[in-house]
């Protein structure tokens, strides 16, 4: 007993001794993951990304406010004679960590590199032919056709020193797959705000301002060390952000925005992210095996779906299960994408009435049961907008039984096509409604709709979602998008719920925006 | 109806009973006990509204505090909702239900497993011993919450998906039970072994009973009174090992919650003030526990001469 | 005796190859590693060709082969996550895992015992009722509950302790150590009470048990009758007694708590292999899972082969039986 309390008096003089160390230029940045490579083509995900952006630098990316913005490059055109070539302008003066010079070779190498069967950034640049160095510094793009939207994919391709890169003999991105570990995977050589000091996977991650950065003057750059800690268990996280041992968390759980924003010292900032939540039928076989209808698939009849539709309350969703935090629709597009109307957005009014008159009329009267697939540690609130969702199909006579999972098994029931309802959400990087189309709508090909879990297919529509990657007018693409919503939304083959809201924690004397894309870019950051 | 009254005189008149009478802590826990397995027995009756009916819930009325009219349909809650509008007086105690079922079953397999084995190892030794005792020992290398999710991982991919709901809670019985046999088949293993080697079991073999008579009927009443201990422990520990599974994600279903799942849905919402979602299913699993648990050391101290 | 010693070698190896065969063919069938594995766009061709590479194709018995004659080279493969050695992994994490086992079990063995002599000597004093029954509090909780509360008092609310991670570590040689600075002894101290609460109401129920046998025993009574002073008694002679089955238990618990170190671990986001296991099920990492659950049995295994080799050097009779049944 003695021993208990002498040690915890030691313990309690000792924090007092060590509670604020933080100094103003060094910032302890927490969320709910860890990067899973170093290597800047081997993984394409959001947290690898993120880390990457501090080290690394794409030619262009997207700024804190989601717009893009020259990053090492200065300026971009598609040529004026020759519309399949687009050049491209970098940035001069500009040195890697290392102090090497970068200049166009450089940038041939890396892309060349992302191109290589095992990038995980291949198929964003699966429109580009050929990448060609014209002097020093500047490169020509050329694509298969005219492809208006290049600029789009290359947000996250980041460009490394090939000298540094070849002498290490990391020439070829990390195979993640093959559980390889190469030199590019624990080491970095960048031209970005930040260089890697040290990191211990799932643990931390040190970072250090780069005194030679290229927009010393030109960003904030504010932070000089940038401390980085995974903290996976949501409570553990708020916990750290409260008791003042970290100073900016990204995922702050929305029941504890007020803690936070009320708590004197810290606030949260808001903004919407670019991320649909909805769910996914089978509407495609002619029976399925997880309802209790047999010889019959319920979902195949488009006025059950309709009723689906009509009884989800969106609003009560919002206000109870999100505490406001979310942004109501009736389309699977956030508003950031091109193609998106506030016509489609609009939410439909709940009307249980008349959702079971439709399920009447469909010979549903009785109801049906089925199973819903729901991810629980993938959305924000994924488990519990699930869960409100079984009430409201209750009530038009659907008895559903969820089945909420990690995403790690969630996902491949909907890629195996293994799942007959189930929840999805989608961010679109290219803030283009192509990619939606591409990946949710079109049939599933080799090299399409490979997260089409609805197995709809639509002879009529597959054209003209191909037919968008090469459309140079841009009216004309326009249009062709707004048919294929009008034939999706006629379908009703997804059942939108919401677009997500961001939520990042911080300390007050933090000035940061978020960003749509939940990609934090530190060199912006005020403190 | 003579004989059962005096069977009842004779229990009233015996030291196991003046032991009870004078230990308010077991009265109190026993008084427990019986109430929350009363409340969960009757669950239809005494709950004001059935939790696990979906399309009874409005989901508006999630987040009410106990005893105040909820904001949007002044609707007002003894203890409360939660997150999912559900009344969470309702919730507890058909989560008390779907909690001591899980408990009870998973104790009585595990029983079941570990007596059987334990009087088989320790009666016949041997081979027979070794084999048993050392799949006892891979058992316990395997920390039951471990062994629990394997058994859960494994079921869930086998199962055909609409069966899963039905069947969560049998693999969360069959899980629980799979890991807590150990300590039954040791305890009754080594009473055995001591049992055997006496006389009267040696007579019972002179006069030609046959072992597995001779298990039943002699070495088993020796040893019920440590599997009672045991087995009230173990109650206690099912309990707990049930919520924390549901921590872990494999538990009952949030659609029809155990207390675990309430207590995993609750602590979410700790820091953010609404604390009855917590509260009140931690204390219910604590006062069940707990009296588990006295009960359980009350028994052992009774049913063991040499503490007294 | 001899013989015998060789046939418990025997047992524990056919349980580690039984150990083996367990974390091997289970997690070979939940999750599809080749899915978690592949980016959102491969192919069917990219599935093959993974799944040569990987082997999953072989046969079982070949799988199950190539995975034990790895594991005794200490290859436990490469993640699948993160694509490092797992056997250099575990060697990163374990350090974090045996510190905070260790001051868990220093814990539960100094808290455990002290307070078990206490209620043994003043059984039916009020303390001692209340220290036992409250004891029962904590096993009465899962042990998640009582580490998020541990947090919200400690370190949200009155801002002591940290609630996450190790704090500031300092590497000597492979080995990276809390114990050194003042941050990593305080970012101990919420997680090992959590992990070693259990452990400690054990000890201190058997302390208390064992204490109250050898009270009762003539060599104490004579120890009085000679006029010996209590505390020369208690701890002198009584406690002695006691301490063989309490170490005996305290080494068999030690294994549990470095297994169920998980939960702990998960909750205060401390960088042990516990945290790597659940990190690698959430990932269906399976090299990792399997690495992990090897440690475990071996660690179990190992303990239990010297207990039993203890007992029969102690006391070749049909001891262990008895012991065990503390031990549960």
């Amino acid at each position: 007993m003695k021993t208990l309390t002498t040690r915890l008096a030691i313990g309690v003089a000792a924090g007092l001794l060590v509670s604020s160390l933080a100094s103003a230029e060094t910032l302890r940045w927490a969320r709910s993951g860890d990067s899973l490579t170093l290597d800047p083509h081997a993984q394409n995900e959001g947290p690898t990304h993120t880390l990457a952006h501090q080290i690394y630098e794409p030619l262009l990316h997207r700024d804190m406010a989601g717009q893009i913005t020259p990053a090492l490059a200065t300026s971009w055109k598609a040529l004026d004679d020759n519309p399949n070539v687009w050049r491209f302008q970098l940035r001069k003066g500009v040195k890697f960590h290392d102090q090497s010079a970068f200049t166009a070779e450089d940038v041939v190498y890396s892309f060349k590199r992302a191109m290589k069967p095992t990038s995980a950034m291949k198929e964003l640049l699966t429109s580009i032919k050929d990448v060609r160095m014209v002097d020093d510094h500047t490169v020509d793009f050329e694509t298969n056709g005219p492809n208006p939207l290049l600029i789009n994919n290359l947000t996250n391709l980041f460009i490394m020193d090939s000298g540094w890169t070849e002498k290490n003999g990391a020439g070829d991105p990390q195979d993640v797959a093959a559980g390889e570990t190469t030199f590019s995977s624990q080491n970095t050589n960048g031209t970005g705000a930040y260089v890697l000091i040290s990191r211990t996977p799932d643990q931390k991650t040190v970072l250090k301002a780069n005194p030679n950065y290229w927009g010393v003057g030109q960003f904030p750059l504010d932070v000089s060390e940038i401390v980085y800690t995974p903290i996976q268990s949501a409570a553990t996280r708020v916990a750290a952000l409260l008791s003042g041992e970290v100073d900016f968390i990204q995922d702050v759980p929305v029941q504890d925005l007020r803690r936070v924003a009320g708590q004197s010292g810290l606030k949260v900032v808001t903004a919407a992210q670019n991320r649909v939540i909805f769910f996914g039928m089978n509407v495609g076989d002619s029976d399925i095996e997880s309802d209790n209808v047999s010889g019959k698939n319920p979902f195949a009849d488009v006025r059950v779906r309709r009723a689906m539709n009509m009884a989800i309350n969106r609003d009560a969703i919002k206000k109870v299960v999100m505490r406001d935090q979310s942004s109501p629709t009736n389309v699977i597009m956030p508003p950031f994408v091109n193609g998106w109307t506030a016509e489609l957005d609009k939410v439909p009014s709940v009307n249980v009435a008349e959702a079971k008159k439709m399920m009447e009329a469909a010979g549903y009267g009785d109801g049906f049961s089925v199973t819903l697939n729901c991810p629980n540690d993938r959305y924000i609130n994924d488990e519990a907008i699930c869960q409100a969702v079984v009430g409201m199909f209750g009530q038009i006579g659907i008895k559903v039984n969820l089945d909420a999972k990690p995403k790690a098994q969630h996902f491949p029931l909907i890629k195996n096509k293994t799942t007959d309802f189930y929840m999805l959400g989608w961010g679109v990087p290219t803030f283009d409604s192509h990619y939606i189309f591409n990946f949710l709508v079109h049939s599933t090909t080799e090299n399409r709709g490979s997260w089409n879990g609805t197995r709809y297919s639509n002879p009529e529509i597959d054209p003209k979602i191909v037919a968008l990657e090469s459309e140079t007018d841009l009216a004309k693409r326009d249009a062709i998008i707004a048919e294929i919503w009008q034939q999706v939304q006629e379908d009703q083959i997804y059942l939108p719920v919401h677009n997500q809201v961001l939520n990042w924690g911080m300390k007050d004397g933090i000035q940061f925006d978020v960003q749509p894309e939940d990609q934090p870019h530190f060199k912006y950051l005020k403190m | 109806m003579n004989g059962e009254k005096s069977a009842w005189q004779r229990f009233l008149a015996s030291d196991f009973f003046y032991d009870f009478k004078r230990s308010p802590v077991t009265i109190v826990s026993f008084v427990i006990v019986v109430t929350l397995i009363l409340m969960a027995i009757l669950a239809d009756l005494v709950a004001p509204t059935n939790p696990f009916d979906p399309g009874s819930l409005n989901l508006m009325n999630g987040f009410t505090p106990p005893m105040e009219p909820n904001a949007f349909t002044g609707e007002t809650f003894l203890l409360g909702t939660d997150d999912q509008g559900r009344d969470l007086l309702s919730a507890i105690i058909y989560g008390l239900r779907v909690s001591l079922f899980v408990g009870l079953t998973a104790v009585i397999l595990a029983m079941f497993i570990g007596v059987s084995l334990g009087l088989l190892a320790g009666y016949r030794g041997g081979w027979v011993d070794a084999v048993i005792m050392r799949i006892a020992d891979i058992q316990v290398t395997f920390p039951s919450i471990l062994i629990a999710v394997l058994i859960f991982g494994v079921a869930r991919g086998l199962l055909p998906p609409d069966l899963r709901d039905e069947l969560a809670i049998t693999v969360l019985i069959v899980a629980i039970g799979l890991s807590e046999w150990v300590p039954f088949a040791r305890t009754v293993r080594g009473t055995t072994m001591v049992e055997k080697e006496k006389e009267y079991v040696q007579a019972a073999r002179l006069i030609g009973l046959g072992s597995s008579q001779i298990m039943v009927r002699h070495i088993l009443p020796n040893v019920l009174s440590p599997v009672l201990v045991i087995a009230t422990i173990t109650l206690a520990l099912a309990i707990i090992a049930e919520a924390t599974l549901s921590f872990l994600g494999v538990g009952a279903p949030p659609t029809e919650p155990s207390l675990g799942t309430l207590i995993r849905i609750g602590q979410d919402f700790l820091f953010s003030g609404e604390w009855w979602i917590l509260l009140f299913p931690a204390v219910t699993l604590l006062a069940l526990a707990l009296s588990v648990n006295l009960l359980g050391d009350w028994l052992r101290d009774t049913l063991n001469p040499r503490l007294k | 005796m001899l013989f015998i010693i060789l046939r418990r070698l025997l047992q524990a190896i056919v349980v580690l190859l039984l150990v083996a065969l367990v974390a091997f063919t289970i997690f070979r069938y939940i999750g599809d590693p080749v899915e978690s594995l592949l980016g959102q766009e491969a192919t069917e061709a990219d599935r093959r060709a993974l799944i040569d590479r990987l082997g999953l194709d072989d046969p079982i018995p070949v799988q199950y082969l190539r995975f034990v004659t790895n594991a005794l080279q200490g290859d436990f493969g490469v993640s699948y996550r993160t694509a490092e050695q797992v056997s250099g992994l575990i060697a990163e994490r374990l350090p974090a895992t045996l510190e905070l086992a260790l001051v868990s079990a220093l814990f539960a063995l100094v808290v455990g015992t002290l307070l078990g002599i206490y209620t043994a000597i003043y059984r039916d004093g009020f303390v001692a009722h209340t220290i036992m029954s409250s004891s029962l509090i904590g096993v009465s909780l899962p042990t998640f509950l009582i580490g998020v509360l541990l947090i919200w008092v400690f370190a949200v609310e009155l801002g002591w302790l940290p609630s996450f991670g190790r704090g500031e570590t300092v590497q000597i040689g492979f080995w990276s150590t809390g114990f050194l600075t003042a941050s990593g002894l305080k970012s101990l101290i919420l997680p090992a009470i959590t992990l070693g609460l259990y452990q400690m109401t054990l000890i201190m129920r058997l302390v208390r048990a064992e204490m109250l046998e050898v009270l009762r025993q003539d060599f104490i009574r004579f120890a009085r009758a000679r006029g010996l002073p209590d505390r020369v008694v208690y701890f002198g002679h009584a406690l002695k007694n006691t301490l063989v089955p309490v170490i005996t238990v305290a080494g068999l618990q030690l294994g549990a708590i470095v297994a169920f170190a998980i939960i702990t671990e998960t909750v205060f986001q401390w960088p042990g292999v516990g945290l790597l296991f659940v990190n690698a099920v959430f990932f269906v990492d399976i090299p990792v899972m399997s690495a992990y659950l090897l440690l475990v049995g071996t660690v179990f295994v190992v303990i239990n082969l010297i207990v039993d080799l203890l007992y029969l050097a102690i006391d070749p009779r049909i001891r262990d039986g008895q012991l065990r049944r503390k031990a549960t």
